[in-house]
């Protein structure tokens, strides 16, 4: 495929990574999310392992995390895979980078609803601040995706970076966003206009007892 | 003959189809005021002597939940309580059953799953026992998207909590029954919400759809009766126990009853995720609670009225049509997740479709070559319709071969990516053939 990732040469990972070993902490969430599946069952944990080690190798080189070739491995022999399935795993689900991303992995929705509701100002404002799509930019601070649906789409456009969604996004506020984080800043989470969540904006059509406290309305169920 | 004067029983009253009063709303965090915890839940009414709830029994929970007429949520419609009864009363071979809930919500135009496991986490996990104990079930694998990273920290949360009080886990809500509940976390992959791809994924393999038969209740996940459900389906059901099917059956058409998280995105004036009943009138829906369609309602071109996969409703076809599975089927549509997608004058149409063509090529799984070739096919002719370079007998073309994927696939992506097109063409010939003639006009020009 076209857009498929560079996976970085093998020896110079090798060297690298060659020897990832959990850290104490992820060791213990390991233990844990094994437990979670029936005994015999624990390649069903290769997702959430192959998540936790993209974010450990995403801690060591302060970036959002990928995945090298030996650390798929050391996951396998964990879970008694053969690496081609893991790597399989891994090739499928899109979450998984193949290769190193930035600091800031800016994934912006370009689906249909986002793009009805401007996600084209929104790479218009990638552009202008550098981010090339499909690329890291060459200070390793961001790298630009575009992703699909991302299931906010009462809130479009919206983008994902790292961990938090930006939503009721503008040409103007997604620019705001990028400077924030060049700039070593954190900007707000979630909406960035003048709204509660996916709420309509101005303030609520329904249930507008909740806005001012736990509101149990079972005292007027008939 | 029939006693004329005998007085004969009065029409039955027009079905209720909304607006929907507050005190019927289920989902009364939903767009996340208050706190999601424990204690704040119970305060609203969740984990409210759910014992009693379990003492009704099995069988008793599963009539309840077939006399409410509740739909599946999920998008294909199939009554919920006919399914859990689908499932094993008893293990003849000492499998256990599992329940799956599908919170892998990545339809475009859906974002409802993501309000309650954000905002109302705990009518999910008691939804999630509720249902596990009707159906016999071991345990419940919640199967959450990947990206809904803060949804997925929220409900590992809830379901600690729900685990701390003893609501769920050994003797769960002192009910003798013991029922776990899992969170999983998928990694961006569209097909994991069809239910063989969910469990294959659950099993920590690529998420290609099985072939059915087996069913997942004879053989689901790990090999053993599994059924899956979607978020809001097991999310409502508590109430629904509480309240009575009855009470369920007071909102919407016949058919169609309950109420429903719909999500409208596009070109309203304000978008939003608001809970309505079953079958009110589109208009009504955009007006009351997303300020009317921008520009006003002279300005719709088309609805998208139940997210991607369904086809889309031109303006004067949508405009009173009331929001409901059979109310949408005869506009040549679906309910689907009732993902609301609205599209005013400005929008250029067919880019709208092409744009949803690549999100099928982009998420097709590869397994079925009519889909892994087609969807990237009739994307790359949406392309060339939508700069008009192209021949108009391609139009007939890109829909024969829509026909020639639909139907010809393991699951039903195939078909959810050539509906749209479909649907564009059936309403907007016109316009692909306008761009193809003013773009192919200067060129024969030329030739002359």
């Amino acid at each position: 495929m076209a857009d498929a990732p560079h996976i970085p040469d093998e020896a110079e990972t090798r060297a690298r990574w060659g020897n990832f070993a959990w850290t104490a902490e992820n060791a213990e969430q390991v233990k844990t999310i094994i437990a979670r599946y029936p005994a015999g069952r624990q390649q069903s944990a290769v997702m959430p392992l192959l998540d936790l080690a993209q974010r450990q190798v995403g801690a060591e080189t302060q970036t959002q995390g990928w995945l090298p070739v030996p650390v798929m491995e050391y996951i396998g022999d964990q879970l008694d895979m053969p690496y081609m399935r893991v790597y399989e795993v891994a090739t499928f689900y899109t979450m998984y980078n193949l290769a190193p991303v930035g600091r800031y992995h800016v994934q912006v929705c370009g689906t249909t609803p986002c793009m009805l509701r401007g996600s084209d100002d929104v790479f218009a404002a990638c552009k202008n601040k550098g981010l090339v799509k499909g690329a890291t930019t060459p200070d390793g601070l961001f790298t630009l995706t575009e992703v699909e649906c991302l299931g906010a789409c009462a809130n479009a456009p919206m983008v994902q970076i790292n961990d938090d969604n930006f939503e009721d996004l503008t040409y103007d506020s997604m620019s705001a966003v990028l400077e924030t984080l060049a700039a070593g800043g954190q900007p707000k989470i979630g909406p960035q206009i003048d709204r509660q969540t996916s709420c309509p904006e101005g303030g609520p059509t329904t249930l507008k007892e909740m806005v001012e406290g736990n509101h149990d309305y079972r005292g007027a169920w008939a | 003959m029939a006693d004329e004067t005998a007085p004969v029983a009065p029409p039955p009253p027009p079905p209720f189809v909304g607006p929907l009063e507050d005190r019927d709303r289920i989902f009364t965090n939903v767009h996340g005021f208050q706190d999601w915890g424990i204690d704040a839940a119970c305060l609203r009414g969740d984990w409210d002597n759910t014992k009693a709830l379990l003492a009704l029994g099995q069988d008793a929970i599963i009539d309840i939940m077939k006399a409410s007429n509740l739909r599946g949520r999920g998008g294909a419609g199939f009554p919920t309580g006919m399914k859990w009864s689908f499932m094993p009363k008893e293990s003849k071979d000492g499998r256990p059953s599992f329940l799956v809930i599908n919170a892998d919500e990545s339809e475009p135009g859906s974002c409802k799953d993501r309000e309650i496991i954000r905002h109302d986490p705990h009518k999910l996990i008691e939804g999630a026992l509720v249902a596990g104990f009707a159906m016999r079930a071991r345990a419940a694998y919640i199967y959450i998207r990947g990206e809904f990273i803060y949804e997925a920290k929220v409900l590992f949360a809830a379901v600690e909590q729900a685990y701390a009080k003893g609501f769920i886990g050994k003797n769960a809500c002192g009910s003798g029954y013991d029922f776990d509940v899992f969170v999983h976390r998928g990694a961006g992959a569209y097909i994991c919400g069809e239910e063989t791809a969910q469990i294959e994924s659950l099993e920590g393999k690529k998420g290609q759809p099985r072939l059915k038969p087996p069913f997942p209740a004879g053989a689901g996940l790990y090999g053993c009766p599994t059924t899956v459900n979607n978020v809001e389906s097991i999310a409502v059901s508590p109430t629904i126990l509480r309240r009575g099917a009855a009470w369920f059956n007071r909102f919407g058409r016949e058919g169609n009853r309950g109420t429903k998280l719909f999500q409208i995105s596009g070109h309203v004036n304000k978008p939003c995720v608001v809970e309505e009943s079953m079958s009110i009138p589109f208009r009504e829906l955009i007006d009351r609670h997303c300020g009317g369609i921008r520009g006003g309602w002279d300005n719709l071109m088309a609805v998208i009225p139940g997210g991607s996969s369904v086809p889309l409703v031109p303006a004067r076809e949508i405009m009173d049509a009331p929001m409901d599975f059979d109310g949408l089927k005869a506009v040549g549509s679906g309910l689907g997740t009732a993902a609301v997608i609205v599209m005013d004058k400005s929008t250029d149409i067919v880019r709208a479709i092409s744009r949803l063509s690549y999100f099928y090529k982009h998420e097709s799984c590869g397994q079925c070559t009519p889909c892994r070739e087609g969807t990237g096919w009739m994307w790359r002719v949406m392309e060339r319709l939508r700069t008009g370079d192209a021949d108009l007998s391609e139009i007939d073309m890109l829909h024969q071969v829509t026909k020639q994927v639909e139907g010809h696939t393991i699951c039903a992506l195939g078909d959810a990516a050539a509906w749209p097109i479909q649907g564009l063409i059936k309403h907007f010939r016109p316009e692909i053939e306008r761009r193809i003639n003013e773009r192919g006009a200067p060129v024969m020009e030329a030739a002359e």
